[in-house]
């Protein structure tokens, strides 16, 4: 206990009188948290929108002033044929084209079913799924609303809200994205990299020609990173609350269970790459390819899981990120309990015993 | 228990079909000054990286202060110090620092640390240098350094990998004597160097070849029996005599 109380204390040194690493751990998490949350801004708004309507009712002239009294939407640049939505499309005047059907004012009368048509520009998929999102949204509420009085069907009201993020902001889904984010990259680089450091310079071997064992090296070097991760967990929380008022609904304790879970799991990644290279070069381009990439592209954080080709959905089961994301979403916006969130733990526990198994292999056979 | 600091018996490490150590043998006493010689990737690193308990062996026997290489590495590490030929320590540290976190992985009580960074901070000439980034020493300095973190817990046997390499002479010869005063009170060197000199001032020497021994013995006695003026041209005639049997 004594000697790997002495290692974590001789890291901490390590960290502290190296101010590269003390920006990367204190600067970097609050820098990309403003970046993420003011930056990039995923809030499509004024999607230029054209209306073909063969109905010309009042309740036509309803629909589409709800559209353009809206935020999202807006009229096209220039005066639309109105014959042909493709074209229309195609001469990138409109990002999407309602066609209202003749019969809309009468079947909205009479409480018959009527299909609207939307025809959307694939071609930009997030303002697309935008579109599709909103106007859905917009049908759902303003549609009802014009609809005249006495002609409210009975208790068949239909209600849609959307939930946990009404306002879909960015924000709020990014954040915990950038909590799974740091903390990977914290525990998993950076340990990758002091390992790789020490075996680099030589002084791994000086040490373990002393009485200690490579496990005892291996936690001792490992603590202080785990305090850093939770610090900047904690610090990226706090400026979402205060900054960019996302939620948190869910219970402290839980978050900092899963955290420290997350943080094994992520521990257990960089002890593998610090296992497989030799030089801290290899080291940081190694964790940055494990941790960085998939961690934004394959976890959720960014693009919709349910919606990558095949092959990527099978690779996402073995990112940790993927399963956290879900986790600090669960908790942090909907409130979720453990109960909701076991599956999440129960594969990040998996995945790091399996890591670190593959790890103590590596490092038996190199002393063998 | 032998009374040997060291014993070889027919030792060999493959690394696949790589022999970097071939069926070598050879017995260090106690107190004795053992000069381990040979050309560049003769082998010498990886025996001695198998007598610290940093490497198992392939094959044979080994004994280090009477303990078995393969089994008993624990005792073996603490029966020795070790100073590599790369200045292994961390560069951020201060000397006094090193010393603290190395006397802890020894597990030595912090009073025996503290008495031990001042007997050799003073054998060693450190005192001033002693809380300084060890990172920023001068390279004589550094050495120094390593000698005494590696003499901090009181090893009985040294194991020393090309310690005086890129340093000049007066540090050099300074080195010596303290390793003369150490072998003087009973502590076995087992040194590596590519300074012919500095092997003369060894009690025995081995000269090692494409991971073989093919000389051991006294200095003196090597130089005479191959009718050379001395241990360097002994040393260029044996390497190439064998490098021309091979070829």
């Amino acid at each position: 206990m004594r000697k790997i109380y002495y290692i974590a204390r001789k890291e901490i040194y390590h960290i502290l009188r190296d101010p590269r690493s003390l920006m990367i751990v204190i600067a970097m998490p609050v820098l990309m948290t403003f970046l993420y949350g003011f930056a990039i801004n995923m809030d499509i708004e004024n999607i230029r929108l054209a209306v073909v309507d063969y109905d010309r009712s009042t309740e036509s002239k309803d629909l589409i002033d709800a559209f353009y009294s809206s935020t999202y939407f807006s009229e096209p640049r220039a005066a639309v044929d109105q014959g042909d939505s493709e074209a229309i499309l195609k001469s990138g005047d409109a990002h999407a084209v309602l066609v209202i059907r003749p019969g809309y004012g009468e079947a909205l009368r009479t409480g018959r079913e009527f299909a609207l048509g939307m025809f959307i520009d694939g071609s930009d998929n997030n303002i697309a799924a935008a579109v599709q999102n909103y106007s859905q949204g917009l049908l759902l509420t303003s549609a009802l609303e014009l609809l005249p009085a006495g002609q409210v069907s009975g208790g068949i009201r239909l209600t849609t809200q959307v939930l946990y993020n009404p306002d879909l902001k960015s924000a709020q889904f990014f954040v915990p994205g950038l909590i799974a984010l740091i903390l990977v990259m914290i525990s998993a680089l950076l340990t990758s990299i002091t390992i790789a450091r020490e075996k680099e310079t030589g002084t791994m071997e000086q040490l373990l020609t002393a009485p200690v064992t490579p496990v005892q090296i291996l936690i001792g070097k490992i603590i202080p990173y785990v305090f850093i991760a939770l610090l900047d967990g904690a610090l990226i929380v706090v400026i979402a609350r205060i900054v960019f008022d996302v939620p948190f609904l869910g219970s402290h304790l839980l978050m900092l269970l899963y955290s420290l879970i997350y943080i094994g799991a992520s521990l257990a990644l960089g002890i593998l790459i610090s296992s497989l290279v030799q030089t801290q070069q290899v080291a940081m381009m190694f964790a940055l390819t494990a941790t960085m990439l998939p961690s934004v592209m394959l976890s959720g954080f960014i693009f919709a899981i349910k919606n990558m080709p095949p092959v990527l959905h099978g690779i996402s089961y073995i990112i940790p990120a993927r399963y956290f994301v879900r986790i600090i979403r669960g908790i942090m916006l909907k409130g979720a309990g453990a109960e909701a969130l076991i599956f999440q733990g129960l594969a990040l526990v998996g995945l790091m015993l399996i890591m670190m198994t593959i790890a103590a292999r590596k490092f038996k056979m190199k002393v063998a | 228990m032998s009374e040997s600091a060291v014993t070889i018996d027919r030792l060999s490490r493959h690394f696949g079909q790589f022999k970097a150590v071939d069926d070598i043998s050879l017995t260090v006493e106690q107190g004795e000054t053992f000069g381990f010689l040979g050309a560049n990737g003769a082998g010498k690193t990886t025996t001695i990286r198998m007598l610290t308990g940093l490497l198992l062996p392939t094959s044979g026997v080994g004994t280090v202060a009477g303990y078995d290489v393969f089994t008993e590495s624990e005792q073996i590490k603490r029966s020795i110090g070790y100073m590599s030929q790369k200045f292994s320590l961390y560069p951020d540290l201060s000397g006094r620092d090193n010393m603290r976190f190395y006397g802890a992985a020894y597990d030595l009580d912090s009073a025996r640390i503290t008495r031990r960074i001042g007997e050799l901070s003073e054998r060693l000439g450190l005192a001033e240098f002693l809380d300084r980034p060890s990172g920023a020493l001068p390279t004589g300095w550094r050495q120094r350094l390593a000698l005494g973190v590696a003499l901090l817990h009181e090893p009985r046997i040294l194991f020393l990998d090309e310690p005086t390499s890129g340093v000049d002479p007066v540090f050099r010869r300074r080195f010596w004597e303290v390793l003369y005063e150490l072998a003087a009170e009973g502590v076995t060197v087992f040194v590596t160097t590519h300074y012919m000199d500095e092997a003369e001032y060894c009690d025995r020497i081995s000269i090692m070849h494409r991971g073989r021994i093919v000389e051991l013995g006294r200095p003196f006695d090597i130089v005479r029996q191959h009718g050379q003026a001395n241990l360097e041209e002994t040393f260029v005639h044996l390497i190439s005599a064998e490098e021309s049997r091979n070829a």
